[in-house]
């Protein structure tokens, strides 16, 4: 088990780093960065002559998705050393988009492009925290809601249903991915998405239920009985299907179920731990049970709009 | 295996006395999720009582040949067609309300209500029994959306179905999103109170 770990971290590691290098460019440009929300920076090898270096028209930008539309670039200002230039842009940039920035005729070189884009890696760490607290399914998506309800009364089922719901997804949803990319989008296949994803996932339940009372009885006798619950969860259809409409590549698509997953098991554990102070203190006779669960979970939900709007990367 | 309940007593079983929302609080999530407003609960309740009826009949049916122990995934993929179904029907003469409701549509497949009900009831009883507890399960869900979405449409925009009748909003608060946990939860308090309070007023008069 170990080694096979490792062996997906080798392969793993080069593909992360070889796309976070490609910002720079050989030659001329050292490093580039994106600034404030509308600034792109450059850092030159050389000193560059200011006269062509802040001039606009040395510089085309445009987003790498749409070639056609040229971003203007309203101002360029260069660091006294003249090894910085930092563009300006009219309009704040969408940063989660590679953008393509071409130089002519600066510091001797006639032509040369290219791109500007976020580490990858804090991309791929983005689209985990959005999952886990910003997009959160079960507060900000009310998704998952039954079986949040049902399993978030004792600390201990929450944390079991949490850890079996999340594993179970991230294999399910890895499934799906593969089946999605290399079956259903070359045959044309797209309107059996459903129909494959709940499939799939059912299997896979099944498998864990299987393989589980096998390998490890006393683990299956403590989780076993989430199992079921797993397949009448909202999330675990509501992931794949956003996966698909995303066009996310693997590493994204793991990093998305293992946010929801993630973030299941953090609202479930949250409402658990309030859940069993419920029981002390004195709720109205008819808010008792699920009508005063629910009054929590709307100011949980509240709480987690705080979240909107961060952003680490 | 054939009950005696007529079909006006098993539609109303699903209105009244097991009400998937109020009563055995299944598939909550579009309850609070998309609830703002009667005409979604109205479109989602009818996507909801489609399903659920054809997926009780088609279970019905073909009961004979499911063998018991791969019951549980012939649900999910009968109800996963019929979902599949309704999501492209809608997609292509419903737009505007099909973009609104978003997912919620394709959700409808890990709805527990419906797997219950095929679990509980078309597994067991005839086709034309299985087609009239759709029904009422179906008419439950869509009483039970609707009920929300006027009790959050009217307070929240002081509106229904789109037409203003209040003229002031008295509390916008129940139109934004997290609001929805606070309205069913609300609800069902409130349900439970009439209920308590109709139990002591018999209790006194016996």
């Amino acid at each position: 088990m170990k080694r096979l770990i490792r062996l997906i971290l080798c392969a793993a590691l080069p593909v992360f780093f070889g796309l976070t290098g490609a910002g720079q460019a050989a030659g001329l440009v050292a490093a580039t960065e994106f600034g404030a929300d509308n600034e792109i920076i450059v850092q030159f090898n050389t000193p560059v002559d200011p006269a062509e270096a802040t001039d606009t028209q040395s510089y085309t930008v445009y987003e790498e998705t749409d070639p056609d539309i040229r971003l203007t670039v309203s101002e360029v200002s260069l660091s006294t050393d003249g090894r910085q230039a930092t563009l300006s842009f009219a309009e704040p940039l969408n940063t989660s988009v590679a953008h393509v920035v071409t130089l002519h005729d600066v510091g001797g070189v006639a032509e040369t492009s290219f791109s500007v884009s976020k580490s990858y890696l804090g991309y791929l760490f983005s689209i985990l925290i959005s999952a886990l607290l910003i997009n959160n399914f079960v507060f900000t998506k009310y998704l998952g809601l039954c079986v949040f309800f049902g399993t978030s009364k004792r600390k201990q089922t929450a944390k079991g249903m949490g850890v079996v719901f999340t594993i179970v997804i991230v294999v399910a949803v890895s499934m799906s991915w593969v089946l999605f990319q290399y079956v259903l989008k070359p045959f044309n296949l797209d309107y059996l998405q459903i129909v494959i994803f709940i499939g799939l996932t059912s299997l896979t339940v099944q498998a864990v239920d299987t393989v589980l009372r096998k390998v490890n009885p006393i683990l299956f006798k403590s989780f076993g009985v989430y199992l079921v619950l797993v397949i009448a969860n909202c999330v675990i259809i509501a992931v794949p299907l956003l996966m698909a409409s995303n066009e996310y590549n693997y590493f994204e698509t793991f990093m998305l179920s293992l946010g929801a997953g993630g973030g299941f098991l953090l609202a479930l554990y949250l409402m658990s731990s309030v859940s069993e102070r419920l029981e002390l203190a004195r709720v109205p006779a008819s808010f008792k049970g699920l009508p005063i669960a629910f009054i929590v979970a709307g100011q949980f939900a509240m709480a987690f709009l705080g979240f909107s709007g961060l952003q680490l990367f | 295996m054939s009950n005696d309940k007529t079909s006006l007593q098993l539609v109303t079983n699903g209105i009244l006395k097991e009400n998937p929302i109020f009563k055995l609080a299944l598939s909550m999530c579009p309850a609070v999720g998309i609830s703002t407003t009667v005409m979604n609960g109205i479109m989602l309740g009818l996507a909801v009582l489609f399903v659920q009826v054809f997926s009780s009949v088609t279970i019905s049916l073909i009961k004979d040949f499911i063998h018991p122990r791969i019951r549980i995934p012939t649900y999910t993929l009968t109800i996963a067609t019929w979902v599949t179904v309704i999501d492209l029907t809608l997609a292509a003469f419903f737009p505007v309300a099909y973009a609104k409701m978003g997912i919620f549509v394709k959700i409808i497949v890990a709805f527990a209500i419906i797997t219950m009900r095929l679990e509980m009831f078309a597994c067991k009883e005839t086709v034309s029994d299985s087609f009239w507890d759709g029904i009422g399960m179906g008419m439950g869900f869509l009483l039970g959306m609707v009920t929300i979405g006027f009790v959050r449409e009217l307070l929240g925009s002081g509106a229904i179905m789109g037409y203003d009748v209040l003229g002031f909003k008295p509390l916008l608060f129940f139109i934004l999103p997290s609001a929805g946990f606070f309205v069913v939860g609300l609800m069902m308090g409130f349900f439970n109170w009439i209920e308590t309070r109709y139990a002591q007023r018999k209790r006194g008069n016996a």
